[in-house]
């Protein structure tokens, strides 16, 4: 009986399969070609603006006008200039050391938040929650002025600290409801039984929470790593003397007032910042997705 | 009398003399040096609430060519906000101190052995580690992300703006909802507002769709069965979305440059145009460029999303559909494109929401520009945060800009919230 079953089964799929084969070779190899031709257009268009930055910062002359994608004196100039004629050595210096700070500032408070949240039940819990969630609604330009106001009565503008605490913070209400969704897919299990043979929260916390963490963290550290190298609004308001800029505002300034003549300067800067990002981002894209997806889910 | 009940009355009339009265003396000390420190620095908390109130009397006065300093409204403002979110956490303090006197009151009512503050502290630890595990995330959020908002909230209630009303020269005062009536009242506020509304709404429903779908179809060409290298061509497109969005953005604006782009030369040496065309100066044009350029930025994005969503769809429902007759175009939209709608969908909203508040991407291209002359303070391809920006930083309108602000939180909040609601978090979470 299971036999006929079977043959009947094999039939079908048979069947199936000579009917998905059906088509006639010459379209079904018209239709990988189509395919082809359309991946091949959508690449050239990603790549050209990159060919031509790249390009653009090889270039002899100064200007935009006369910046080709292949030029044909290329030279170094460019980037020589920029580290002798601009301070962009400092603001590569001053974004790196803001990244990291505002990275390992912002991943120690949010796994505590995320942790508590998704493991203690305490009185206020429900309006802690849904308080921060109203917060992370709220444009971060809302509170510019008094950002700027307190930054200055506490003698933290023009300072980097200024800005990394005020990235550490305005990273908290969305990254606490992402670490606490991804809290809830581990087992509470395993932190009952720790509680059981006696470990205190705090040994819990370290020694079997945070490893099963993993993900989550790095999708933060990366995520908050990344936030100084193109956040632009805050650097702005906070940091004003051009020794203290970052990369977005150096880089911005370089060509927002005069664009034909620091072009190819700004192009040899764009693809010193661009090319490591870069990397680093393809390189750690499955952390990214994971992150995201846990985003949606959560 | 019960002892609890004495020990609350005393404790809430005399911070600690309920400790005291249960014989707990270090902790009653404790509250008692508390209770100090806030009543000598009482002053503090009535200047506070004055400035808030009052916003300041005196305005600077020029005397012989000599200012003399008056009131600071705007730091009267932030001071009076700090003060008062002292005194919420000063009254939480005076709380937990009768708490604590009843609870111990209530335990010698029953004749147990109380606790010494040693062993209470050790409980305390013990019970409140939520808390005390809360507390620096809790002050950077209340002074860094909370006092912000609720200032800037509180100046779409006053008249803080440029020319009459800067600080330090002159002073700021409360106005009610003067600010809310004028954007529907005055016409140059009211066809701005509006203008700028209608283009973000079609500016984030048409960028989130166009890269949405642009999206899926490149991750189902890539997934298509007749393409090989795979990982190849991910990662190429996956490239704008690696860039660090502003200089990708900032590259676009050089390219589509109407005078000096390369776009327009190229189009130019061969012969296909005659004038430059204005990609970003045109009021049409510059849109439609906006939101090709934001394709380019943002398809990678959803592509990256939809290209593991699909590999991570179980081989065998393909199977069993083949089994039951399933052909190709079948698999595709019964299984592929439901589950990656399922789970993407969310992300979508979000993404609405992002592109509502899309500030890189209009003020790196235009700066909101070409200039409209009947708008207030606006450009053409302004959406409303840019505007709110320029507002703010160009033209010091700080008191229209929170209300703007106010009207986004409302528009966004409401939409987030919805979606919110429906997740899985929030319904599972069995909040107390």
């Amino acid at each position: 009986m299971s036999n006929a079953a079977y043959t009947s089964r094999q039939i079908i799929i048979e069947t199936n399969r000579r009917s998905a084969t059906s088509i006639p070779k010459g379209i079904d190899v018209l239709i990988t070609v189509l395919i082809y031709a359309l991946l091949i257009l959508i690449a050239i268009l990603v790549i050209i603006p990159l060919i031509w930055i790249i390009g653009s910062s090889f270039n002899p002359s100064s200007s935009l006008l006369s910046a080709t994608a292949i030029p044909k004196n290329p030279t170094l100039m460019h980037y020589k200039r920029l580290f002798t004629e601009t301070k962009f050595l400092q603001w590569y210096w001053n974004t790196l050391k803001i990244a990291i700070a505002n990275m390992i500032l912002s991943v120690v408070l949010t796994t505590m938040t995320g942790y508590i949240f998704s493991r203690f039940k305490f009185r206020g819990k429900k309006i802690a929650l849904l308080s921060i969630l109203v917060l992370q609604m709220f444009p971060s330009f809302m509170g510019m002025i008094a950002i700027y106001m307190l930054l200055w009565q506490l003698q933290l503008l023009d300072n980097h600290l200024g800005l990394i605490l005020v990235y550490a913070a305005g990273q908290i209400p969305y990254n606490t409801w992402l670490v606490k969704g991804y809290m809830a897919s581990i087992p509470k299990s395993f932190d009952e039984a720790a509680k059981l043979d006696g470990a205190s929260n705090m040994t819990i916390f370290t020694k079997i929470i945070l490893p099963l963490m993993k993900p989550i963290i790095t999708f933060v550290a990366l995520t908050q790593f990344m936030a100084p190298w193109m956040d632009f609004i805050f650097p702005r308001l906070i940091l004003s003397s051009n020794s203290k800029k970052t990369l977005a505002i150096g880089l911005f300034d370089l060509i927002a007032g005069n664009t034909n003549n620091n072009f190819t300067m700004f192009a040899a800067g764009a693809v010193l910042v661009a090319v490591p990002i870069t990397i680093l981002y393809v390189a750690l894209q499955r952390y990214l997705l994971e992150g995201l997806i846990a985003g949606a889910n959560k | 009398m019960k002892k609890s009940i004495t020990a609350g009355i005393l404790s809430a009339i005399v911070w600690g003399a309920g400790q005291f009265y249960n014989r707990q003396y270090l902790k009653g000390i404790m509250f008692l040096i508390i209770q100090f420190i806030v009543f000598l620095n009482y002053q503090y908390f009535y200047n506070g609430l004055w400035g808030l109130i009052t916003l300041g009397e005196t305005p600077t006065r020029i005397e012989g060519g000599i200012a003399i300093h008056g009131d600071n409204s705007i730091i009267l403002m932030v001071k009076g906000i700090i003060c008062l979110l002292v005194l919420v956490i000063v009254l939480v303090l005076y709380v937990l101190n009768i708490r604590d006197a009843i609870k111990t009151g209530e335990l010698r009512n029953k004749g147990e052995k109380l606790p010494s503050t040693i062993e209470s502290f050790k409980q305390l630890w013990d019970k409140s580690f939520a808390y005390i595990m809360l507390i620096p995330a809790a002050l950077f959020v209340l002074f860094l992300v909370v006092l912000p908002l609720i200032f800037g909230f509180c100046v779409a209630f006053t008249n803080y703006s440029a020319p009459d009303h800067l600080p330090p020269a002159k002073l700021v005062d409360w106005v009610g909802f003067e600010n809310f009536k004028n954007i529907f009242r005055l016409p140059m506020w009211n066809q701005t507002f509006l203008g700028v509304l209608t283009w973000t709404v079609i500016w984030a429903v048409v960028s989130t769709t166009t890269c949405f779908f642009g999206g899926l179809l490149v991750a189902v060409l890539i997934n298509s069965k007749r393409v090989k290298f795979k990982k190849f061509w991910r990662t190429i497109y996956i490239l704008p979305w690696a860039m660090p969005g502003m200089i990708s953005l900032l590259i676009f604006r050089n390219l589509f440059n109407g005078q000096f782009g390369p776009i327009n030369r190229l189009l130019r040496e061969y012969g296909l145009i005659q004038q430059n065309i204005p990609w970003l100066s045109d009021p049409t044009l510059a849109k439609v460029t906006i939101i090709l350029v934001n394709l380019w930025l943002g398809f990678p994005y959803f592509m990256a999303l939809m290209t593991s969503v699909m590999t991570s769809i179980d081989k065998e429902l393909y199977e069993a559909a083949r089994i039951d007759g399933a052909n190709a175009s079948d698999e595709f939209w019964k299984i592929t494109l439901p589950l990656v709608l399922y789970s993407t969908a969310p992300l979508l909203i979000m993404s609405f929401a992002h592109n509502f508040n899309n500030f890189n991407v209009i003020y790196f291209l235009t700066e909101g520009n070409p200039i409209n002359p009947a708008y207030k303070f606006a450009g053409h391809t302004d959406i409303l945060i840019t505007w709110i920006y320029k507002m703010t930083l160009n033209n010091k309108q700080f008191n229209m800009a929170s209300v703007m602000s106010i009207l986004i939180f409302l528009l966004i909040g409401s939409i987030s919230a919805w979606n919110f609601l429906r997740t899985k978090s929030f319904k599972e979470e069995d909040m107390i």
